[in-house]
């Protein structure tokens, strides 16, 4: 069992932040980089990019939003209680390197997953501007963390609860405007992934986007997350889950995320029901 | 002597029974049911016992074929699992799903003249009898060694080294990604071909004996093979499969409801996604499925897919009855069950909707043409013969190959230009000193039982060299 060491809830209590020891992946782990967690015998395998790592700690944090009823199973645990498996580190690392100027963009709990990523390019040296994103105030996730990770952090929500009234990608062309920008990283909902790199296409900057498709095993053996980049077929799991942003097929991305919505909705349903019953 | 041989391939071969293909083909249990006492005597009583026999020479580990069944024949079950365990780690697994015409049965005398003896069945009835029946006593071990191998991967040539390595007298720990052992026997095979809890007691046994089994570990990601040297590891098996999905490479790949046999077999088996919503793993529910390919585990895909409630399943296949690589007995099984086979057919788009889902695919028919390098020959297509098959699910069997998760982070193990693993064929040596590999990562995709025997080989001389250097 991998036991979780901190619980946090976020985001109206849409979104977990579970620290798990883990003492083989977090002495591995680097930025980028995703697990897999099962919660019990009948579990599903579910692959989630980490948000931190504590190497010395042995522990690993993952933080995700309760959509389904993997996902409600997970909210279920308390601290103290564990995961049945948690396997990684999987996927290629994040490249770090010195580029000068980048600005991270993140939505959603996609924030999440550009945290290390985000302190990573800035321990390198680069120049970041960090630019996160939510529907509104309440639903904004580890802010704190994220102006720490970068040098300069701008907040935007949909409602103009908080920070800037508007999307990210508003933001992230002022920021593009000023010139000089080296490097975009963009992590969140594909639409968000989508605008982010048709922005940057025109300003002819290289943009990273991390893919979170269906998959079973996360090693390369099922073939679940084939996405389209730059006409070719590639597996998420091994050859990414980073991609070049402007060759991604995010049209047939949103497409395959959505083959077992029917199935999931019924399942949901059912875990629902037998909850009210109890 | 010559009359009582003669009289024995008279004797028609004890037919295993088997539950109703009617039946069988909406539900996930065992399809052949299994012998009887009675009947495994019977069967026994076939065999010549002869002085040379020509069954253990096709068999890959060697296992004492007549030696076995000649206990059966008296009636002592307990001596004949002793005597299967000799050579053989798994044979419950064994029994059912090795290719036997091809091997022991293939080169039974009896044969020649009737029907061969059910070595599979009797190995098969040897194994269950003492699940059932038997005391739990655990092969004799050899006294410690203090010699430490990792064996990377839970699947069939991995166990079969632990198995071997363990009553040798080796301190063992099997290393699996997955988060159950048993590779290709969890994940790829059917539970109505090999029941999951009779692999997982196959490696109960190998755990009582003392093999430690640590699930969850990728070698490659949550540690290397130099780092299992770094932890006091004397010796490294690899045996990690194929692991690496073909896919067909033609216009609309990516529609949903186009998956690979080992996402969907592994969604069947391993997750148990038959039993959805119970369990949290889903599986795309075909209506009218097609399979392509036409080995074994197309063979299991169809069948899966029937159990699962499709109207119909079509196996599609560019060559012939004949190039079918699966077994006999799989194909008749499938043929059974109101299974399809659409021969000479090669499929050249997928079509789709709106919705990016699988609507049908377009095909072309073949023919056959002169013989290619696999000696089979080339099917070539039929011009102008298109036409369009209705389906809502694909299921891809084309083969699989090289999977470079572990072997990428290895850069001293040589590998050859397809990425399978370099090894000396008689021992599975790999160019990386304490480091020996087998199965499918070496041979490409094969079978159990060879990646049995290749474990069996390297095995042997991780012993040796244990003992006595490399």
């Amino acid at each position: 069992m991998f036991k979780i060491v901190r619980r946090e809830e976020m985001a109206d209590g849409t979104v977990i932040l579970n620290e798990i020891e883990a003492p083989l992946i977090a002495k591995k782990a680097l930025p980028g980089q995703f697990v897999i967690l099962k919660v019990n015998e009948d579990g599903e395998r579910i692959p989630l990019t980490m948000a931190e790592t504590d190497p010395e700690k042995g522990t690993v944090t993952i933080i995700y939003m309760v959509v389904g009823k993997s996902t409600a199973l997970f909210k279920e645990l308390q601290v103290g209680d564990g995961f049945q498996d948690v396997i990684g580190p999987l996927g290629k690392a994040t490249h770090l390197e010195k580029v000068g100027k980048v600005i991270c963009v993140g939505g959603g709990t996609g924030v999440a997953v550009l945290h290390p990523i985000t302190r990573g390019l800035k321990d390198v040296g680069n120049d970041v501007t960090c630019i996160i994103g939510a529907r509104n105030k309440d639903l904004l996730i580890i802010e704190d963390l994220m102006k720490s990770a970068s040098h300069d952090l701008r907040v935007c929500t949909d409602d103009g609860s908080y920070g800037h009234h508007g999307f990210v990608t508003d933001v992230m062309k002022e920021v593009l405007d000023g010139g000089d920008i080296k490097l975009v990283v963009a992590i969140g909902p594909v639409p968000m992934m989508k605008a982010v790199s048709n922005i940057t296409k025109e300003y002819n900057v290289e943009t990273l986007v991390s893919l979170n498709p269906i998959m079973v095993d996360g090693t390369g053996m099922c073939g679940g997350c084939r996405v389209t980049v730059g006409g070719e077929t590639k597996f998420a799991c091994v050859d990414g889950p980073e991609f070049d942003g402007h060759k991604v097929d995010y049209d047939e991305l949103m497409l395959r995320l959505n083959a077992y919505r029917e199935e999931e909705q019924k399942s949901h349903d059912h875990y629902c029901n037998l909850r009210k019953a109890k | 002597m010559v009359e009582k041989a003669a009289k024995k391939t008279k004797t028609p071969r004890v037919a295993m029974p088997e539950q109703d293909p009617q039946i069988r083909a909406r539900n996930f249990l065992e399809v052949p049911t299994g012998y009887t006492v009675k009947m495994a005597q019977e069967e026994a009583s076939r065999c010549l016992q002869c002085r040379k026999p020509s069954c253990v020479a096709g068999c890959p580990v060697g296992v004492d074929i007549p030696g076995f069944i000649d206990l059966i024949a008296q009636g002592d079950m307990t001596g004949a699992i002793r005597n299967l365990w000799a050579k053989n780690a798994l044979p419950a697994v064994c029994g059912r799903v090795c290719p036997q015409e091809s091997q022991c049965e293939g080169l039974c005398i009896v044969g020649r003249k009737g029907e061969p003896v059910a070595v599979g069945n009797l190995e098969r009835f040897c194994a269950d009898y003492e699940r059932e029946n038997g005391t739990g006593e655990l092969p004799p071990r050899a006294s410690s060694t203090g010699k430490k191998v990792a064996v990377v991967g839970a699947g069939p040539s991995g166990l079969t080294v632990a198995g071997d390595l363990i009553v040798k007298g080796h301190d063992v720990t099997v290393y699996e990604a997955f988060h159950k052992p048993g590779g290709v026997l969890v994940y790829g095979i059917p539970e109505f071909r090999l029941p999951k809890a009779i692999v997982a007691q196959e490696v109960n046994f190998l755990e009582r004996q003392g093999v430690k089994v640590e699930c969850n570990a990728v070698v490659g990601r949550t540690v290397s093979v130099d780092e299992l040297f770094e932890q006091g590891y004397d010796a490294v098996y690899i045996g990690v499969g194929a692991g690496l999905p073909r896919f067909m490479n033609i216009p609309g790949e990516n529609y949903v409801g186009i998956l690979s046999a080992n996402e969907y077999l592994t969604r069947a088996n391993l997750m148990k996604a038959y039993k959805y919503p119970d369990v949290d793993t889903p599986i795309p529910m075909g209506k009218n499925v097609v399979v392509l390919g036409a080995g074994n585990v197309a063979m299991d895909s169809a069948r899966t897919a029937m159990r699962l409630g499709a109207e119909n399943v079509k196996i599609v296949y560019r060559r012939s009855r004949e190039e079918m690589p699966a077994r006999n007995a799989e194909i008749h099984h499938a043929e059974e069950e109101g299974i399809e086979l659409f021969l000479l057919t090669n499929p050249t788009k997928y079509l789709g909707n709106e919705s990016g889902r699988l609507t049908g695919m377009v095909c072309l028919r073949m023919e056959l043409g002169e013989p290619d390098d696999s000696g089979r020959r080339r099917p070539v297509a039929i011009e102008g013969s298109e036409f369009e098959i209705e389906c809502d699910l694909c299921i891809v069997a084309v083969g699989s190959g090289a999977n470079p998760l572990l072997t990428s982070e290895t850069p001293d193990m040589e590998l050859n230009r397809w990425g399978n693993v370099v090894t000396n064929e008689a021992t599975g040596k790999t160019t990386k000193k304490g480091v020996w590999a087998g199965g499918d990562i070496v041979t490409g995709a094969a079978t159990v039982i060879l990646a049995m025997g290749a474990g069996r080989e390297a095995a042997d001389s991780i012993h040796d060299y244990l003992e006595l250097g490399w």
